[in-house]
């Protein structure tokens, strides 16, 4: 975001006010609210990734894998029956940090705007909150690899 | 140059002030009609519009024909109370919310009258009622038509996210409601009348945050307000009502603050507002409602019964619109803001 | 059971340190996930994430953070191997698990479900 524009002294004063004015989140009950939903969903991770070494015998590194695309699932369904959004309300980063909240944001965007289409609503609408997740990602990922690669 | 001295010779018979019109034959509301969707028919006011919707999609196949849906039943609505017919209107004067005004459009390509698109965001009811009293005192109409539509669903995922999302609003944020208004003004007939009113000048004073709209707001209330009562001559407690439309809870505080140190008087006891009136205070709606559709509804359907009941002679409706759109937020501008008002009077 | 724990209180601090920044800031829900992201990358740059890994297990597997782990770790293995190549080559090697089940799932959720009126 800019912030290059001439704050007059006027905007300055009225900034102030309303920012008086303006009610703070409940930050402590959001904290404790987002810690135990998120530590939720972590345990319920735990439990698939134990659950998939155990019956397709992975090593509990490789049994991460299924246990993210079941999380995934979880989170798609939850998002599909309209009960994310309210959960989420509730738990804020508790569900938007784990990899559900990646979901959410993908079925949530394909869903709403599945009547403008399946190329550009659905398809092209699908990314446009997790994009910036994929993007930011990839190129962080791009220059800690090339550093390893070129400073080892 | 002979010419433009005669031009300045004689000022606008019906200007008064800086920003002001007071009409000669004031206009009559003589009908109205208002949808509203589930949230808001449970509200206080739920009892007083004339149709409640039973969800948000009104069984059509997107929420946007929903919200037009919703705007044609006011319009007919308000036709039908008022025993009138499309062909009797002039004009129609419509705004919304959505992008290109495609609700106002679809709605008056099916009502079938001469149209002019509005957008005063959430102000559009007090400017299409300013407009619309211009046109029947200025003698170039017999009906007009005043309307409005917002929608909850059609709000967020055009301003904000994709209804499915999951995130936290913040606690002076503001609910869109999903509601629809529509008015039908007439040179003569029964009803309370327009008799003033004041154009908004576009306001910033700095507010970039899209969920603080009330705040961003208050201060195009404040300046239209103040400069009404200027150029009226009038003070605050010769109004019974002076209804701001959707500051909600903190813009609506912010009012009162800015009328004390910007205009060295009272609103407090006359003030209230149309985004506050139209939820209860356990609906969970954060700081309030929103929308075009709300001082539309609350006024059309709320405040317009009380006047005709008697328990107010003369309302200021000052709707306020934040005129921003969802690129000048991400390019970091400040959000503009705008209020228009009009006096009512029996 | 200690492995549990170690998930719960992992996990919940990750997503307490989100609800910080979405109240204490003006940050977006977007900034701060990119961040977390971009976060992960940096701690499996320097070798940091993956004992998280191994004490918290899903508490450091589930937060979005863990997706720029599996970025870096993949693109630094492939770099190991083939060298410059391997960091284009590696990216997706650990997430396509998780990229191709969310964009499946993610499709066929939207032609199931509709937005709830």
């Amino acid at each position: 975001m800019s912030t290059n524009q001439q704050v007059s002294p006027e905007q300055r004063r009225y900034q102030a006010l309303a920012k008086k004015h303006t009610p703070k989140p409940p930050v402590l009950r959001h904290a404790v609210a987002a810690f135990i939903a998120g530590g939720l969903v972590s345990v319920v991770g735990q439990f698939l990734t134990n659950l998939y070494a155990r019956l397709l015998h992975l090593t509990p590194d490789k049994a991460g894998n299924p246990a993210v695309a079941t999380m995934i699932l979880i989170g798609a369904l939850l998002t599909g029956f309209g009960v994310y959004d309210r959960l989420a309300r509730l738990a804020g980063a508790g569900l938007a940090v784990p990899v559900t909240g990646f979901a959410n944001s993908i079925v949530a965007e394909a869903l709403e705007f599945k009547r403008e289409g399946l190329i550009y609503g659905v398809g092209g609408r699908m990314f446009t909150l997790a994009g910036a997740v994929i993007v930011y990602g990839v190129v962080t990922a791009f220059f800690v690899g090339l550093f390893k690669a070129l400073v080892k | 140059m002979a010419s433009g001295a005669t031009l300045r010779a004689r000022p606008a018979p019906r200007r008064i002030g800086k920003q002001t019109v007071q009409f000669e034959n004031p206009p009559a509301i003589i009908a109205t009609g208002t949808v509203v969707g589930p949230l808001e028919g449970k509200g206080p006011l739920g009892h007083l519009f004339d149709h409640v919707t039973e969800d948000e999609l009104v069984g059509q196949k997107s929420f946007e024909r929903a919200e037009q849906m919703m705007l044609q039943n006011a319009a007919y609505t308000a036709l039908n109370k008022a025993g009138l017919t499309p062909e009797d209107m002039d004009y129609m004067l419509s705004g919304d919310l959505l992008n290109q005004l495609i609700t106002s459009s679809f709605s008056a390509l099916a009502v079938g009258v001469p149209v002019f698109g509005l957008y005063g965001a959430c102000a559009t009811s007090a400017e299409g009622l300013g407009l619309g009293a211009m046109l029947l005192d200025g003698g170039f109409a017999n009906y007009v038509m005043v309307a409005t539509a917002s929608h909850n669903r059609t709000a967020e995922r055009q301003y904000r996210y994709p209804n499915e999302y999951g995130f936290q609003r913040k606690p002076h944020a503001q609910r869109t409601a999903t509601a629809a208004g529509a008015a039908i003004l007439a040179r003569s007939g029964e009803g309370p009348r327009v008799t003033i009113a004041t154009t908004g000048k576009v306001v910033d004073r700095g507010i970039k945050d899209p969920y603080n709209v009330g705040a961003a707001m208050a201060p195009a209330a404040a300046s239209t307000i103040l400069t009404h009562l200027q150029d009226t001559g009038r003070r605050p407690q010769d109004y019974d009502l002076i209804a701001t439309g959707d500051l909600a809870l903190y813009g609506h505080r912010l009012l009162v603050e800015l009328g004390r140190t910007e205009g060295g008087i009272d609103l407090e006891p006359v003030l209230d507002d149309c985004g506050l009136m139209l939820y209860g205070q356990d609906q969970e709606v954060g700081a309030g409602a929103s929308g075009s559709g709300c001082s539309a509804a609350v006024t059309f359907a709320s405040i317009l019964k009380d006047m005709r009941d008697g328990r107010y002679k003369r309302v200021l409706v000052a709707a306020t619109g934040a005129l921003h759109s969802p690129c000048s937020f991400q390019q970091g501008e400040y959000i503009p803001t705008i209020c228009h008002a009009v006096s009512l009077e029996v | 059971m200690t492995q549990y724990l170690a998930a719960f209180v992992v996990g919940g601090l990750f997503a307490l340190v989100g609800q910080l920044l979405f109240d204490l800031t003006n940050l977006s829900p977007g900034h701060v996930l990119s961040g977390f992201t971009a976060l992960g990358g940096i701690l499996a740059g320097l070798g940091l994430y993956d004992p998280l890994i191994k004490f918290a297990g899903a508490g450091a597997t589930m937060p979005i953070s863990s997706f720029g782990n599996s970025l870096a770790k993949g693109a630094i293995m492939e770099a190991s191997k083939d060298g410059v190549v391997g960091v284009l080559t590696g990216m997706f090697e650990l997430t396509s698990a998780g990229i191709t089940a969310a964009i499946v799932i993610g499709f066929l959720a939207s032609l199931v479900f509709n937005p709830k009126a």
